[in-house]
């Protein structure tokens, strides 16, 4: 009996699962799908099954370079992660292990920032980036984009330092182990799992980040969001393109979190899970 | 060698004065017990030994050499701490190379330590392991593994057990002790646990407030006990105290006498009780009586003494073993 209904219930939340996993995805399958048809086709309405023909890849290689925005998608979002945790890590670090009475209040401080509408800041910053030639620049939106994360990476990786033991540490220092070796031997090693999963984390935020590249790019820094963007308009819309074209622009992240997979649930779970 | 002084020693964190003012001498290769309630500045006591933490005022020594402001390394010291702190990255093998890898010993060398303390620990199977696959007794083996290849001056425990189910702290109870024989290292170990501290010592530490109440081997510590917080501190089940008149009787503000010096009758003695609990133990049984004008007092019967809820028994105070106490708490010596 109580096997049957374990059976069962496993059946049952197999099934749910599934069932959430489609509903979730069905929009970047859609995508795909789409892309694959004629442009007639994707206009004609729903279809899940496509003529399967490369045209709108083609066609999309051809009338615009992809590589650029390609670029400018690495390099403003690893950019903008290495440079959030050069920042992060120290300030973590600090409030992990040495924390005073204003901490928890520093942490909220950060988080509010996330809490205010981005176009309530729109346009002075717009203005600022127009004054320093910074719009349409790498530099400008891999800045942009660091200061955009920062809290979120800061608070990662203060939940993750917060979980090393101070007791490793101090049994570290009685087995003789100095500032350095304590640093090379038994932090870092301890940390790095931690470090890794806010990296990934953070780079598919900055890769998926439309509203800021979006308003702060033309044509040179333009990422791959922005890439997106512009099948949307000149021309009227094309359907196919558009979905080819955005699924170039989400299939790098999408290989890279399905091959970082157990790293990021550890991350998107806080460290909550040993 | 691993003699052990303190000198006036105290302890401030913030406001709180901790540790007021400590004097203790622990004698090489002395299995020393540090025993109070909790939040009494055992841990703080040993960490101020160990150096992870710094003495606010007085002098720490070891082997007659001032070591107050030595780094923790440098005092030849090896601590177990309660929750094992193991590097959760490392196999077991390289957990009890550590020290000696720090140490900047060679390779060969600490193979060979490295085994021989797996073996005496019997972790010889699970040197590849990581500490995440280990049951709780055997992580707290690596971290004595870890403390004896170093081949410290002492060692100190701080709680080690306490994380552990009761058989298996039964077991490495008797493994620390069988240590301590075979090695003859100064030993300081904290616990709550009245039965690791009355086996286990040569000499117990009874601290209270961060005050020494006093110093003794475990029967020393039973049978004088200095004053009325050692009296109710020492021993299990605790001592019971009578004032009154029955103490007034005896020229005393307070009399203590043990539950185990009762003696039990069910026709006739001193006092008369009610039982309200009878805690049959199979060798012994605890009774928790409520005397007439007395209160509640425990007493111990044998195993075979039939007592049970309501039934009405005779007490007997065994005179000889009676504990007397002035209006200052100290004990009146006959
Ligand atoms: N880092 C610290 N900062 C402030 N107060 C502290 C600190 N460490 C300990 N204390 C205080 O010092 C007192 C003694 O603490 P300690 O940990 O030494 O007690 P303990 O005897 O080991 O207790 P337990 O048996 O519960 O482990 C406690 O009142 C505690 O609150
Ligand atoms: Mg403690």
């Amino acid at each position: 009996m109580a096997r049957s209904v374990t059976t069962k219930h496993k059946v049952i939340a197999t099934i749910a699962a599934w069932v959430v996993a489609l509903i979730i995805f069905f929009p970047i399958l859609y995508t795909i799908i789409t892309s694959l048809k004629t442009e007639p086709e994707a206009i004609a309405g729903f279809n899940l099954i496509p003529s399967f023909t490369l045209e709108s890849y083609i066609t999309v290689q051809t009338q615009r370079d992809y590589f650029t925005p390609f670029m400018n998608s690495v390099i403003i979002s690893v950019g903008s992660t290495i440079l959030a945790l050069i920042v992060a890590i120290p300030a973590a670090w600090a409030m992990a292990f040495s924390p005073t009475k204003r901490t928890k209040g520093i942490l909220m401080w950060m988080l509010s920032t996330k809490m205010m509408p981005a176009v309530a800041v729109l346009v002075p910053i717009y203005l600022l980036f127009r004054d320093f030639g910074l719009l349409d620049s790498r530099i400008g939106l891999t800045v942009m984009l660091m200061l955009i994360n920062l809290p979120i990476v800061v608070w990662m990786l203060y939940t993750y330092f917060r979980e090393i033991p101070g007791e490793i540490l101090e049994a570290a220092r009685m087995d003789g182990a100095g500032l350095w070796q304590e640093i090379v031997h038994v932090l870092t090693p301890m940390a790095v799992p931690g470090i890794a999963s806010t990296l990934l984390l953070n780079i598919i935020l900055a890769w998926n980040e439309s509203f800021w590249t979006i308003r702060l790019s033309t044509t040179n820094a333009a990422p791959l969001t922005a890439f997106i963007a512009s099948f949307s308009s000149p021309q009227g819309l094309f359907w196919a393109k558009l979905s080819a074209a955005s699924t170039m622009a989400i299939a790098p992240i999408l290989i890279l979190g399905w091959f970082s997979q157990k790293q990021l649930v550890r991350g998107l779970t806080f460290g909550a899970v040993k | 060698m691993g003699s052990i002084t303190l000198n006036k020693v105290s302890k401030v964190f913030g406001e709180a004065n901790v540790i007021p003012s400590i004097d203790l001498e622990i004698n090489n290769g002395e299995f020393v017990v540090f025993v109070g309630p909790s939040g009494c500045g055992k841990s703080t006591l040993l960490r101020l030994i160990a150096g992870l933490e710094d003495v606010s005022g007085g002098q720490i020594m070891i082997d007659g050499k001032d070591v107050t402001q030595a780094a923790p390394a440098a005092r030849g010291l090896a601590m177990v701490f309660q929750s094992y702190a193991l590097y959760p990255h490392m196999s077991v093998r390289k957990n009890i190379a550590f020290p000696l890898k720090m140490a900047k010993m060679d390779q060969s060398a600490i193979d060979k330590k490295v085994e021989a303390a797996a073996k005496v620990l019997n972790l010889t199977d699970y040197l590849e392991r990581k500490p995440s696959q280990l049951s709780g007794g055997q992580r707290q083996r690596v971290a004595i593994g870890r403390a004896i290849v170093r081949e410290p001056s002492a060692f100190l425990f701080d709680e080690p057990l306490s994380n552990l189910d009761a058989a298996l702290r039964g077991t490495m109870r008797l493994e620390i002790s069988d240590l301590h024989n075979q090695l003859k290292t100064t030993m300081i170990y904290v616990t709550h646990d009245q039965v690791e501290a009355m086996t286990m010592a040569d000499k117990i530490v009874v601290l209270n407030r961060g005050n020494i109440e006093q110093v003794g081997s475990p029967l020393d510590l039973y049978k004088n006990p200095r004053n009325l917080f050692v009296a109710g501190f020492i021993g299990s089940p605790h001592m019971n105290f009578v004032d009154g008149a029955y103490a007034q009787s005896k020229n005393a503000k307070m009399a203590g006498i043990r539950p185990e010096h009762l003696g039990l009758s069910k026709d006739s003695g001193l006092w008369t009780g009610t039982v309200k609990v009878a805690e049959h133990l199979g060798a012994d049984t605890f009774l928790h009586l409520d005397v007439d004008g007395i209160g509640p007092v425990t007493a111990r019967a044998g195993g075979e003494f039939g007592a049970h809820h309501g039934d009405r028994v005779y007490l007997t105070p065994d005179e000889s073993k009676l504990h007397r106490f002035d209006d200052k708490g100290l004990t009146i010596r006959a």
